[in-house]
């Protein structure tokens, strides 16, 4: 951990290659292993949530109480809920900019390197606390992960208190880490590299920073109105004093929602480097790709309300809520359609990242048009809180997001480990993924149609047949992530040897460095070629 | 003695490690936990201990005096180049950015207030009902003086409302904007001093603004005891003493923090730091106390006046 400075030959720095032992990863400031430590924590934290799904579907396997009783139901599905949107997708796409945006735009590093680890090393304290709520007298979090008041104020376990600093902690772990993405994409391209040359999973991400600055802060400011109502008397969400439950869910969904597209907008980016690369064509409407990313996230900041339809609301507010939600469907068109357009007449092969990533465009798609669904104001009336609302937000996420990281993990492996995956495993790995996540999700657009509401231990007995599928379906994909575990530690052990670009169509700068990447790439920025460019 | 080694600016310095950031994190740790069981505690009627809380804050405030004064040698020795700066300068420029969104939401919430749940409440609009179901009694007004249910949060003897512009000269919070607007302008006298390289200046002018932010802030603990004490405006007396303690104590709470960045400031300034070209310390300072200047305004607009 010598943090000597040498003043005449300062440069020194560049040609250390890791520390040895536990050192190295508490004190690192270099963006491929601050980059390893996001994923294989996101990915601890996805089997921790993984376990809590499980433990929820198993008691919905039938009906009548199986398992575990009602209030410890309501602790997982909100521990499962808060461990996978902030502990599993965010730092795993975090850990992706990581260790792909310096190499990607040609930077030495990230722009605040100590501010970097500082903001991995909160995340493990800050999901130690919430963990350990669910061992405090009275339970963890049992109110959702939307924790709407008064259920997570008037109502709420004591541990509430605890969930609040945690929540924090997150936040300002997420602001510094899109500070540090900012920084490092405005000022460290390699020169050359003209925003509009930008790869666009950094594209994808340079706006996903600017959504996180925008509504981790709101999220903040909710949860201390929170704190304030539960601790020092304050009458925010309680109407006896002039407040209003409802504002709660105003500004819990104007960070809510924006949020969302939080975890969608680098899976977009994620996608649009893996179709081009398997269909060995560049990217179709790379401009558009942009453009359309920067109007979903214009979008993402007015159509908040649309989660709260039923709660009453002004006829106006309806109407603008409902339409601006419709709108959204107009850029993401775009993008399935350029996906699409990409791959038409490509000299296309199917290797396990490419897989995920056309699952990706059909099953995204899937659950943007559930999306629509739940868009019209008057069927949502019939939708809300059903299990057609946990059908659709699952087809976004898990097929969505999650098989986005899956499909990056695939891709850039080679990169990050110099070793090539068994293909054969990975292969196995996306089929019993593909199937699981339908057998699980696609039945519960009917029991959500047919009237199941959503956060219940107990179901009457016409729901019991789609429940039993989807339950066989949540334990076949929970299995076959544990041996997404194994394909990656063989392809670690006894993987092959890549080569330096890995797969033949694949373009970027990170792809004329070595494989592995050196602990530091970059000291001084690369040529930028149109060659390498718009990959 | 800034800039004192030559540096090769072709470099990006990417320091090899350290120890501060863990650290820090274990800190704040130590300190949210320690406070929220001092919380939960005290509300279960025992007394809580400020021990664990303590202990944090002070790993985190220790650490951060060490990071910052690392970084500060880092660049007397030459090894930020103007690429290092600009990263600097985007970060704290989007830091300030993320402030606005917290604010945001605080005065988010008193709009929504205002404009629609207190009229919902008192009988008028789209949810007229909910007045008539729960508290046919209300009336709406803002400030509310008379809660829906004052037997649950006491009413307020009086709002902090301001009274007619004839008569702000006894009015604190009017003297409290001028003394703010006035340290923003003397920052900047303070900031021409660094370019002028007139250091006697810019230790006055910085001195002067570290001052007028500490009255501001005594005044601010004045307003806060009368309206404990006589006015009976707590954060317990309904919905206006909860934004209005919320705003303005946040606000306070940053004006407080941009005094002790402004103080570090003033004494680098003595101990000879800052050039014209080179004062990106100062610089992150007065932005951010220019920043706390116009939540301010915003403040005194809709939360006093309006």
């Amino acid at each position: 951990m010598s943090e000597v400075i040498h003043a005449d030959h300062h440069d020194d720095h560049h040609d250390h290659g890791p520390d040895k032992g536990l050192a190295r990863w508490l004190f690192t400031t270099n963006h491929k292993d601050i980059g390893t430590l996001y994923l294989w924590f996101s990915f601890l934290m996805f089997l921790i949530g993984g376990v809590m799904a499980l433990v929820i579907r198993a008691e919905l396997f039938q009906p009548g109480l199986q398992f575990v009783s009602p209030e410890f139901f309501n602790q997982m599905t909100t521990n499962h809920g808060l461990i996978m949107v902030f502990g599993a997708i965010m730092p795993a796409f975090v850990g992706l900019a990581n260790w792909l945006v310096p190499m990607q735009v040609g930077a030495p590093d990230m722009a605040l390197p100590r501010m970097n680890n500082l903001s991995f090393w909160i995340l493990p304290f800050a999901f130690g606390i919430m963990i350990s709520t669910l061992f405090m007298e009275g339970g963890g979090p049992n109110f959702g992960w939307t924790f709407y008041a008064p259920l997570s104020t008037t109502y709420a376990p004591d541990s509430v208190t605890f969930f609040i600093f945690a929540v924090h902690m997150m936040g300002a772990s997420s602001i510094m880490g899109s500070i540090n993405i900012i920084a490092t994409i405005l000022n460290m391209r390699a020169p050359g590299m003209t925003l509009m040359k930008m790869p666009l999973f950094v594209w994808t991400w340079l706006i996903t920073a600017y959504l996180l600055l925008a509504v981790m802060p709101v999220l903040a400011g909710v949860v201390t109105m929170m704190l304030f109502d539960i601790h020092f008397g304050t009458s925010f969400f309680n109407a006896a004093g002039g407040g209003d439950p409802v504002m709660f869910q105003h500004i819990f969904w104007f960070f809510g929602h924006p949020e969302v597209y939080i975890m969608i907008l680098p899976a977009f980016g994620v996608i649009s480097h893996i179709i081009p690369a398997f269909s060995r064509k560049p990217l179709f409407g790379y401009d558009s790709m942009v453009y359309a990313v920067a109007s979903i996230a214009f979008l993402s900041f007015i159509v908040w309300a649309h989660h709260m339809f039923t709660v009453g609301m002004p006829l106006a507010g309806q109407l603008f809520f409902m339409y601006a939600t419709m709108l959204i469907a107009v850029p993401t068109g775009v993008k399935v359609f350029n996906w699409t357009a990409t791959m038409w007449k490509g000299s296309m092969t199917f290797e396990t990242p490419m897989l995920f990533a056309i699952a990706f465009v059909i099953l995204f798609t899937i659950g943007g048009f559930s999306g629509l669904m739940l868009a019209i104001t008057p069927a949502d009336y019939q939708y809300h809180d059903t299990y057609f609302v946990v059908a659709h937000f699952h087809y976004v996420l898990v097929p969505g997001a999650l098989f986005s990281i899956i499909a990056a993990v695939y891709f850039w492996f080679p990169k990050w480990t110099g070793k090539m995956y068994n293909e054969t495993l990975g292969k196995l790995h996306f089929w019993l993924s593909f199937i699981g996540v339908n057998v699980t999700f696609f039945p519960q657009h009917f029991s959500g149609l047919a009237g199941m509401p959503r956060r219940i231990p107990d179901y009457a007995l016409q729901f019991a047949d789609f429940n039993m599928l989807s339950s066989v379906g949540a334990f076949i994909f929970g299995f076959s992530q544990v041996f997404f575990l194994y394909v990656i530690i063989h392809g670690i052990r006894s993987g092959q040897k890549a080569s330096d670009r890995a797969w033949e169509g694949a373009r970027g700068l990170e792809w004329t460095l070595p494989s592995p990447a050196p602990y530091h790439s970059f000291t001084h920025p690369p040529q930028v070629t149109d060659e390498e460019a718009h990959a | 003695m800034a800039n004192a080694a030559e540096s090769d600016q072709s470099v990006y310095y990417v320091p090899h490690n350290g120890w501060y950031p863990v650290v820090l994190a274990f800190g704040v740790m130590l300190m949210l936990t320690g406070f929220g069981t001092w919380l939960n505690e005290t509300k279960a009627g025992e007394a809580g201990s400020w021990t664990q809380s303590i202990i944090g804050f002070a790993i985190f405030a220790v650490v951060l005096y060490f990071w910052f004064g690392k970084v500060i040698v880092e660049n007397h020795q030459g090894l930020a180049n103007d690429q290092l700066k600009r990263s600097y300068v985007w970060g704290m420029g989007w830091f300030i950015f993320s402030e606005v969104m917290f604010f945001a939401a605080f005065f988010g919430a008193l709009f929504y207030v205002r404009v629609l749940v207190v009229p919902w409440l008192g009988g008028e609009g789209g949810k007229a009902m909910t007045g008539e179901y729960l508290w046919p009694e209300f009336t709406a007004a803002w400030p509310v003086v008379t809660n829906p249910d004052p037997s649950l949060f006491p009413n307020p003897i009086e709002s902090m409302a301001a009274p007619s512009v004839t008569s702000w000269a006894s009015y604190l919070p009017f003297w409290n904007t001028v003394i703010l607007l006035t340290s923003s302008w003397t920052v900047h006298v303070a900031h021409s001093a660094i370019k002028e390289e007139n250091r006697k200046k810019l230790i006055t002018w910085l001195g002067i603004t570290v001052l007028l932010g500490i009255i501001f802030l005594i005044l601010q603990a004045e307003e806060y005891i009368v309206a404990y004490n006589d006015m009976g405006l707590t954060l317990g007396s309904g919905i206006y003493g909860s934004t209005f303690f919320i705003l303005t104590g946040f606000h306070g709470f940053h004006v407080t923090l941009g005094t002790i960045i402004l103080m570090v400031q003033w004494f680098r300034s003595m101990k000879g730091h800052f050039g014209p070209k080179d004062c990106f310390g100062f610089e992150a300072a007065s932005w951010y106390w220019h920043f706390v200047d116009v939540v301010w305004v915003g403040l005194f607009i809709f939360v006093y006046v309006l």
